[in-house]
């Protein structure tokens, strides 16, 4: 399904008088590749795989391909409504590493126990960040370097060693499934559905473009812009947390040292490739979903024919200029036009 | 009419040497953007020793010429002499080079450079390839005192006074060997005294044979420095000659386009008559002031009356309704809503007190371009129109419904994006997300400033309308028709203060005219009270 964007399609009430045409939604230029591109490169790459590679079509490996990629899903959302308020969040990775240290130290309250442990240390880095960003008025991107790189070395001071989890809790959420659903790919399909929910149907989701698209209007429009901004990244650093949950489960381990290494990039493409433009003021919830399995079904492809992982970041590299240069085109045609 | 042949005006300036060959003279520029001419054939003549004011109210077409001047511009049509030969710059850095420097409002240096690392950079002399530290230092310690102007040339600029860092900035524009020197509004944020300092350093400089071209909105000032005026009306120059020839008043009705005899009603407006104002004030503001800017304003606006706020470029109009709307620091300041008192400082208890304002700039400050018609329409409202943070998108289509065909909106549908729409539609829109929030005391900022004749007219009839439904409106404008035909009552500001109000039959456009060149018996009132007056 195409998104054009997230804002509902209202009710249409017929124009008494001529009007300014709208730009329209069916027509095979650049704007139309900017948004719709991703959807399109996604299928065409699942077709080229079900040709050429053996095995492709088999229960076990979509599983396989969507249980790798969930963790990755609920990160980017986090990111994605940063990007869309016109910030950015380096600090996800290193909130998945603090996550992955907490959790043994609380497995003494049981799973919940641990669960909620983890997700503490999201909320309050996230917290911080969007504090020192909304109230003080420090760069989103110099407050959440700082976490990034502060963030790393509390995980390994209070995590230390690779430790393995024993606990049927984390590994049923990590193994396990309901109806032939892994748990993992469940909880991913639930924040995707809360997020895209959040972004359509309720008034914070409305002040979030609002921000991103024009920050001086939204405040002059009365709007609470420190308190939607600090939201933003609580939301963040709870995702990141959750998706740090995800992959200490499945790997029934916690390794502080190196879980969420470079995990901020790889959001940051999935939202990028997704279509979101990095000015702020939308936020392409499907798009961004459609980018993370674009990313990873690259890598797969490569992999399973025996290209080393070095040549797929290449290729991804590749792909996040063009659809940088797809945004930024479409842009500038924009602009020599009016 | 005020209009008159360039050439043939005015007597001689006083100091520079009228014989003298003009160091800029310029022929017929022409320039226009997107279909709209910002310039119609300018004439200008700068002599040497000349301190030259150029003088005009917004989209006169000051900047645009300058930016010809400077290189920033290529002009259309027209013939840009410099010291007898015909020039046409590319880029600023070629005016530059070839002799014309430019200091700005803003000061365009480097705050963690030395005054004379500022002053040279890009030029520094060097020694073996590498900068000669003890040079450039001696170098630059010549300039300011030739200048005039005290000031250690090792210390970090940004640590100096804006005064002072203004006065970098002109030997800045006057090291690189400058004949003619622009300086566009150099003292908007200056202090008297800085001012005093800067006007002495470019009275040294002409007495050297440069030529300087001087825009400031601070009338004053330009009887102050300047010997020649030149002042441009919607891209034409309306007026050239000897700054001391003109009087206040003439010097206004020149800028603004009216002869201060005129004062026949134009009839150029949509609005109707005057409104039944009734009981008590339900918008009473008083001792506004806001460091720089405002000293001590008063207002008052009954139910069903639009009180004009007037004043020339810089007086502080703008500032002022800021101020009541919460989004403007104060020092002091008495804002109360139908008796009730709003604590200042903040745009959401004013919103909820029931001010609403409309901003001067639609696109940096009013439309969110890529949010929907639908969704900048109930942005300010939306709490009202959700349950626990869901919005009920049914009570949103109907008021949208209802705003759009109040307002006439034309869009392809509510979905469209605001940015698609044209300028008169998206003020209609922003109109509609102000009075979606039901305001008491409705605040205009230009309301009609860029929109099409046709949008201009409805935007009238509905500010006519909501007052006759009983809200208050402060109206500011420039145009002088519609503030003589849309308000009932007309407070002049005049540098930051209130200087006089027109009301039943003395507002007339001669008074307001006079009243806005500051030319009235209440500024002699106000004289006494301010601690920041200028000369």
């Amino acid at each position: 399904m195409a998104e054009q964007t997230v804002t509902p399609a209202a009710a249409a009430a017929p124009p008494a008088e001529p009007a300014p045409p709208a730009r329209s939604r069916f027509r095979l230029d650049g704007a139309f590749f900017r948004d719709n591109g991703v959807y399109l490169a996604l299928v065409v790459l699942v077709v080229v795989n079900l040709v050429i590679t053996p095995h492709f079509a088999t229960t076990g490996s979509l599983r396989l391909q969507l249980v790798q990629v969930a963790p990755i899903i609920v990160v980017s959302l986090g990111m994605a409504l940063v990007i869309g308020t016109g910030g950015i969040d380096l600090s996800v990775g290193a909130v998945m590493a603090m996550t992955a240290a907490v959790i043994p130290l609380y497995l003494g309250y049981g799973f919940i126990g641990a669960l909620l442990a983890g997700l503490v240390a999201g909320l309050v880095s996230g917290l911080l960040a969007g504090t020192v960003i909304s109230r003080v008025r420090v760069q989103p991107i110099i407050a959440t370097l700082a976490i990034m790189v502060g963030g790393r070395g509390i995980a390994n001071i209070v995590g230390g060693e690779i430790k393995s989890i024993r606990n049927d809790g984390f590994r049923e959420l990590g193994s396990g499934s309901v109806a032939g659903i892994p748990w993992v790919v469940l909880v991913a399909v639930v924040v995707i559905v809360a997020v895209w929910v959040l972004m359509t149907r309720t008034t914070f989701g409305r002040y979030l473009m609002a921000i991103g698209g024009n920050a001086r209007a939204a405040e002059l429009a009365g709007l609470p812009v420190a308190r939607v901004l600090t939201t933003v990244y609580v939301l963040s650093g709870l995702l990141a947390a959750l998706a740090g949950v995800l992959l200490v489960a499945r790997n029934q381990a916690s390794d502080p040292t190196r879980l969420g290494q470079l995990v901020e990039l790889t959001a940051i493409t999935a939202v990028v490739v997704g279509g979101t433009s990095l000015s702020g003021g939308q936020v392409r919830v499907l798009g961004t979903v459609a980018g993370a399995l674009l990313m990873q079904l690259i890598t797969f492809t490569l992999v399973a024919h025996d290209i080393t992982n070095s040549v797929a970041q290449m290729v991804q590299a590749v792909i996040v200029v063009l659809a940088v240069y797809a945004q930024v085109g479409t842009r500038m045609r924009r602009r020599s036009r009016a | 009419m005020p209009e008159q042949p360039p050439a043939a005006t005015g007597p001689a300036p006083r100091t520079p040497d009228p014989t003298a060959a003009p160091l800029l003279s310029v022929h017929g520029v022409v320039k226009s953007f997107a279909g709209v001419q910002a310039l119609r054939g300018v004439d200008f003549s700068l002599l040497p020793g000349s301190i030259h004011a150029l003088v005009g109210e917004n989209g006169a077409g000051k900047s645009t010429f300058i930016k010809v001047l400077t290189g920033v511009h290529a002009a259309d049509a027209g013939e840009v002499r410099f010291l007898g030969e015909p020039v046409s710059f590319s880029r600023p850095s070629d005016a530059q080079d070839a002799g014309i420097s430019t200091m700005y409002q803003e000061i365009n240096l480097v705050p963690l450079l030395t005054v004379a690392q500022n002053i040279y950079l890009g030029r520094e002399p060097r020694r073996f390839g590498l900068v000669d530290t003890r040079e450039l230092n001696r170098q630059a310690a010549a300039l300011v005192e030739r200048l005039g102007i005290e000031v250690d040339v090792r210390a970090q600029l940004g640590t100096l006074g804006l005064g002072v860092q203004q006065m970098v900035a002109l030997a800045r524009a006057v090291s690189v060997d400058a004949r003619v020197v622009i300086m566009d509004e150099p003292t908007s944020s200056l202090e008297v005294r800085e001012v005093e300092t800067l006007f002495g350093v470019a009275r040294t400089l002409a007495d050297s044979g440069v030529g300087l071209v001087f825009v400031s909105h601070r009338l004053d000032e330009l009887w102050a420095l300047c010997d020649s005026v030149t002042v441009l009306r919607d891209g034409r120059v309306v007026h050239t000659g000897s700054m001391q020839a003109l009087d206040r008043v003439g010097l206004v009705s020149l800028m603004l386009g009216r002869d201060a005899s005129d004062v026949e009603h134009g009839g150029t407006t949509d609005f109707g008559e005057s409104h039944a104002r009734s009981g008590e004030p339900v918008l009473d503001v008083s001792g506004v002031s806001v460091t720089n800017r405002l000293r001590d304003v008063a207002l008052t606006a009954h139910p069903g009356e639009v009180v004009g706020l007037g004043g020339l470029l810089g007086s502080g109009r703008s500032e002022t309704l800021k101020a009541i709307y919460g989004d403007l620091a104060t020092t002091s300041a008495s804002v109360t809503v139908q008796g009730h008192a709003v604590r200042h400082g903040s745009v959401g208890r004013a919103l909820r007190a029931g001010i609403a304002l409309l901003s001067e700039d639609r696109k940096a400050e009013g439309i969110i371009p890529d949010l929907s018609v639908r969704d900048n329409i109930a942005l300010a409202v939306l709490p009202r129109m959700s349950r626990a943070g869901f919005i009920s998108e049914s009570r949103v289509d109907a008021l949208v419904e209802t705003f759009m065909r109040r307002l006439k909106i034309k869009a392809s549908s509510p979905a469209q994006k605001v940015r698609e729409l044209s300028g008169g539609n998206q003020q209609k829109v922003l109109l509609a997300r102000w009075l979606a929030t039901e305001p008491k005391v409705f605040l205009l900022d230009e309301p009609t400033r860029g929109i099409d004749v046709g949008a201009k007219r409805e935007v009238q009839g509905l500010i006519d309308e909501l007052a006759g439904q009983g809200l208050a409106v402060v109206l500011v404008s420039s145009e002088m028709d519609e503030l003589v035909e849309g308000s009932d009552r007309v407070v002049v500001l005049h540098d930051g203060s209130v200087a006089s109000e027109l009301d039943g039959d003395r507002l007339t456009s001669a008074q307001l005219l006079r009243a806005l060149a500051g030319g009235t018996p209440a500024e002699t009132t106000s004289a006494g009270t301010g601690g920041a007056e200028r000369g």
